[in-house]
């Protein structure tokens, strides 16, 4: 393909370093450009706004200077459409010159840009798709988000130890929805569990009612739920609306249903509903409350795992780039990354030099009520936790 | 077994209300507007900021959705598409997406992109039990107010001056004037009740089917195939279209939930293979 | 959406010969020419744009795709998309499974979209214009259904991973600034044109028209529609796959969204834009379509939705000539003389 050619190129960039990189003329303080391309627009929004804003945060609260350059960050609308997502990439390497590509929305957007990556040898952080292969696609590839099996097990783990026996599964019908599915099925029956029924639904679907009414004829103990964030107050409606909160079903699910972005205006019928994740709002720790109150502050909407993603990316972008003093060689820029770990508000976390992917601690959290509002509070912690599908090969 | 039947004909109904307006505009004005789904989406925000921020009760709310979607919608006529009635499909079909877009992006800007919820209230919630069938309160509910308010637009249609002046200024918008029938009238007004109709179906869909900006292209797929499975002459039609439908969609997700996406496409084809003017459509 | 009263087409001139009728409507026009060689020109004078001028270049290929089924024979369509796809789709495949070099595999996705095309054409032949919105949309829905299905040959929702075009012809490679991509776009768009200048200039193209102005009329001089319908269809699915193909070979990969909804509906905006029937509207709407698109998100990347939306109201509002399906007012000598339909 174009490797050769691109090799070349990049090559002579980062021998010729910032020198080359600005164009010449600019010699006291070089810039350092960061492409950040996420969804603004379309169904998926809301993940784009709020990584944009986080990492806005992030260089208003640390400063827009790293290790004597100036970082700029240059946001894209993707639309969620991986062909754009593609070609804004190539652009943003091409005419802008970006020595960081960073964002990435959704599974085949990250999927679209990855040999994009290799080819220039530019580090790709991955600040919120989740499904576990997007790290193996390129060598530049770094994840801060998490991954759906990651947090997938511990709720199986938890359901098989609070004496759930026979549970079923209901996940959307798409990649992420079907990692969950598997991870959970294989996990609980490892654990001694049963899994009776498994449910996928359309991701075009209005109405849960005949999915719940099969789970309601089937009456597990429990069941377990993956839909995708915005989705997810639909749905719990309707699974108390048919009473089955009542008739002894448990809903167990990954923290995308209670995502912090809308938990709140679900109302009660969330409350006590168990689910885990790597990030809630209200993780108790100095970091996080600190994190919490900027970001309310600044954009007016509770922060959800997808910012800490975002912000946690950002610290990646500048910690690599203190470690490196500055020099944006893409090869060395992953060395620098690998086995970092810092404290995050969501907790302590770092980045496997092996699979360049997060390890992070995963929480078991239950709906409830702090100061009126609604929160996913943590009570129970498994700690370190690396992606179990890379993991275990 | 009854109980998905019901949740079937519930959602049918919801779908009769979101589509009855485009019914009136497409099928009786003639005019794609597809920018109905943004006047649908208009009553449901309204809704919501009602009750979340001025804590007015839910039943309160509907007829404000209504009358809030209704006189957005006569602004927009008086002001915009009255110009459109005269041009082609296609100008108006790029008008009413042109619309959309800008819909979303302002709702957007203003409330913000993620989910809205509202809170029904807690006579609203909750289930009863009719002869061993469990039956969800609000879905009741619905079905209650949907139906009504079908009849209520039949008889409007059929049995009032101003319905016959409306079926004769869609006919012949000439002759009717001649007639001495205010044509532009009546379409300013059937325009702005199709729009209010959309906002209440906004407002009472809110809950179960949700709420976000992009929620006008989202669910114009679900009109389109209610009225034209339903054929656009008459308001009978799109009615028992989206029960089947409803009733199909929900019944089938339940039977064999591996073909879920499936079904309502294949039924549209289906029906407009054998039916192209639409399953209730009188020869015209 | 079709004109009872079609347009004349000539002004009142000496009554030509069939033949040298056919021959001076198919003359080429000066602005052609221009067309053409700025679109080449842009190899050189905008270096840095290649790889938005390859995604306009595919754009525009797709939307006179369109333009051949709507434009020509009236066919109005929600759900183009589902060529694109099957040509998309197919040209991943070929790669990731043997067909490396992309000429063959651009030719191979157009039988297949073509193929599915000739089917899906059946179903186009009887009912109203909103009739066919709908099937065309049901068509296009259900396909995007059979590929996320399919996750085992197409990826489901995460996209077709592993799609590696070799060298053109086996020789000239992709390269990372999107020079190689758009020529090879360019090209295929330019050659496809060619070909279809020449079909909806023959006879077979004038009949597929006539059809459109007046379908019972066609049919009373010995025109028979459905055969002429099936045949224009499946040549635009056919030119659609190719679009499909080019998309999929020059950013190596593909994912559902190629069936989206939401590309029908470009294309259809494109078209409307750029007006139909006379060729030339797809590619142009194409390049004013993108390129708004392009500065707009470029100024506001989360609201720019709406500035779209407010020109296109405004497009129709006040730009539009109400006979002419072409752009503003002042560009209607300029596209009559790149063959528009006179107002």
């Amino acid at each position: 393909m174009t490797s050769r050619f691109a090799f070349t190129r990049r090559a002579a960039i980062a021998l010729g370093g910032a020198l080359m990189l600005a164009g010449g003329p600019a010699l006291a303080q070089e810039t350092v450009k960061i492409g950040l391309i996420l969804p603004m627009t379309g169904p998926f929004a809301s993940t784009g706004r709020q990584i944009e804003a986080a990492a806005k945060l992030y260089i208003a609260e640390k400063g827009a200077t790293v290790a004597g350059k100036k970082v700029e960050l240059i946001v894209k609308d993707d639309t969620g459409t991986p062909d754009v997502t593609r070609r804004i990439a190539q652009e943003l390497l091409v005419n802008d010159k970006v020595s960081f590509l960073a964002g990435f929305g959704l599974t085949p957007l990250a999927f679209a840009v990855a040999p994009l990556a290799t080819q220039s040898k530019t580090p790709m952080i991955v600040m919120a798709a989740a499904t576990s292969s997007i790290t193996e696609q390129s060598p530049f590839i770094v994840r801060t988000s998490f991954t759906l099996p990651q947090v997938t097990i511990g709720i199986a783990d938890w359901a098989a130890k609070n004496g759930v026996k026979k549970a079923m599964t209901l996940v959307s019908d798409y990649g992420p929805g079907i990692d969950a599915e598997k991870a959970f099925k294989d996990r609980l029956t490892a654990a001694g569990g049963e899994v009776t029924g498994e449910v996928r639904i359309p991701l075009r679907n209005p109405d849960f009612a005949p999915f719940l009414q099969r789970v309601s004829d089937a009456k597990p103990d429990a069941l377990f739920v993956f839909v995708p964030s915005g989705v997810g107050s639909q749905f719990m409606k309707q699974f108390v609306e048919r009473g089955l909160d009542k008739s002894g079903v448990r809903l167990i699910a990954t923290g995308d249903v209670t995502d912090d972005d809308i938990v709140d205006s679900m109302g009660d019928v969330a409350l006590g509903t168990i689910t885990t994740h790597h990030y809630s709002a209200n993780h108790n720790s100095p970091e996080n409350k600190a994190f919490v109150a900027a970001f309310t502050k600044a954009a007016n909407v509770r922060p959800n795992f997808m910012a800490v993603g975002g912000w946690d990316g950002m610290h990646l972008i500048y910690e690599a780039l203190k470690k490196t003093n500055g020099a944006t060689d893409g090869t060395a820029l992953v060395e620098a990354m690998k086995g970092m770990s810092w404290t995050s508000p969501r907790g302590p976390i770092s980045i496997d030099a092996k699979t360049r992917d997060i390890v992070q601690n995963v929480y078991v959290r239950k709906i409830e009520k702090v100061d009126g509002q609604l929160y996913n509070v943590e009570f129970s912690t498994f700690e370190a936790v690396p992606d179990p599908v890379k993991a275990g090969k | 077994m009854l109980t998905i039947l019901f949740d079937g004909i519930a959602y049918g109904m919801l779908l009769f209300v979101l589509a009855a307006g485009l019914a009136v505009t497409l099928g009786l004005m003639n005019f794609v507007n597809l920018a109905h789904g943004a006047f649908a989406m208009a009553g449901g925000y309204a809704t919501v900021v009602l009750m979340n921020r001025f804590g007015v009760p839910f039943l309160a709310c509907l007829p404000l959705a209504f009358l809030f979607s209704a006189a957005l919608g006569l602004l927009f006529e008086r002001t915009l598409y009255v110009r459109m009635y005269e041009r082609s499909h296609l100008d108006q079909v790029l008008f009413s997406i042109g619309l959309v877009f800008m819909a979303i992006a302002a709702t957007d800007y203003l409330m913000g992109s993620s989910q809205q919820n509202i809170h029904l209230p807690a006579y609203l919630q909750g289930r009863i039990t009719i002869g061993g069938v469990g039956i969800g309160i609000y879905r009741l509910f619905l079905v209650v107010v949907c139906g009504l308010m079908a009849l209520g637009l039949q008889w409007i249609l059929a049995k009032t001056r101003f319905g016959s002046q409306l079926r004769a200024a869609v006919d012949d918008r000439r002759v009717a004037r001649g007639l001495g029938i205010p044509v532009v009238k009546v379409f300013a007004i059937t325009f702005a009740f199709g729009s209010g109709l959309a906002g209440l179906g906004g407002a009472l869909g809110a809950e179960i089917v949700g709420l976000d900006p992009t929620f006008p292209l989202k669910f114009m797929l679900y009109f389109l195939i209610v009225v034209t499975v339903g054929g656009t002459s008459s308001l009978t039609g799109p009615f028992l279209a989206a029960l089947l439908l409803g009733v199909a969609d929900v019944m089938g997700k339940y039977l064999v939930p591996q073909l879920g996406a499936f079904i309502i496409y294949a039924m549209m084809l289906a029906v407009l293979m054998i039916r192209p003017q639409g399953l209730f459509a009188r020869g015209r | 959406m079709l004109q009872s009263n079609p347009a004349p087409q000539q002004d009142a001139k000496p009554v030509l010969g069939p033949a040298a009728f056919l021959k001076a409507k198919a003359a080429w026009r000066w602005p052609e020419f221009l067309f053409w060689i700025s679109a080449f020109a842009l190899i050189l004078l905008l270096p840095n744009r290649h790889l938005l001028l390859n995604e306009i270049a595919i754009l525009g290929l797709f939307a006179l795709s369109l333009d051949l089924i709507l434009g020509y024979a009236g066919i109005v369509s929600l759900g183009h998309a589902a060529f694109f796809g099957v040509g998309a789709y197919a040209a991943g495949l070929l790669t990731k499974y043997g067909v490396t070099e992309p000429v063959s595999g651009l030719v191979l996705s157009g039988v297949a979209a073509g193929f599915a095309g000739f089917l899906a054409s059946f179903m186009i032949l009887r009912g109203t214009d909103l009739t066919r919105l709908m099937v065309t949309l049901g068509v296009a829905l259900i396909f995007h259904e059979i590929a996320n299905r399919l996750d085992w040959l197409t990826g489901g929702a995460d996209g077709l991973l592993g799609v590696a075009p070799g060298p053109i012809l086996g020789r000239f490679d992709f390269d990372f600034a999107g020079t190689t991509a758009y020529v090879y776009s360019l090209t295929v768009t330019f050659l496809l044109f060619l070909a279809a200048r020449r079909i909806v200039h023959s006879p077979f193209g004038l009949s597929v028209k006539a059809l459109k102005d007046n379908r019972l009329r066609a049919a009373t001089i010995g025109i028979a529609p459905n055969r002429r319908l099936i045949a224009i269809y499946t040549l635009g699915a056919v030119y659609a796959g190719m679009a499909g193909a080019l998309l999929t070979q020059t950013t190596q990969f593909v994912s559902l969204e190629v069936l989206d909804f939401a590309r029908s509906a470009d294309a259809l905006l494109v078209l409307v834009i750029g007006g139909s029937g006379y060729l030339y509207g797809g590619l142009i709407g194409a390049i004013a379509f993108k390129l708004m698109k392009d500065t707009l998100s470029a100024m506001t990347p989360a609201y720019w939705i709406f500035w779209m939306g407010f020109i296109l109201v405004i497009l129709v509002l006040i730009g539009r000539d109400r006979r002419m399906a072409g752009l503003a007012r002042p560009f209607a000598p300029l596209l009559r003389l790149l063959g528009a339909r006179r107002p």
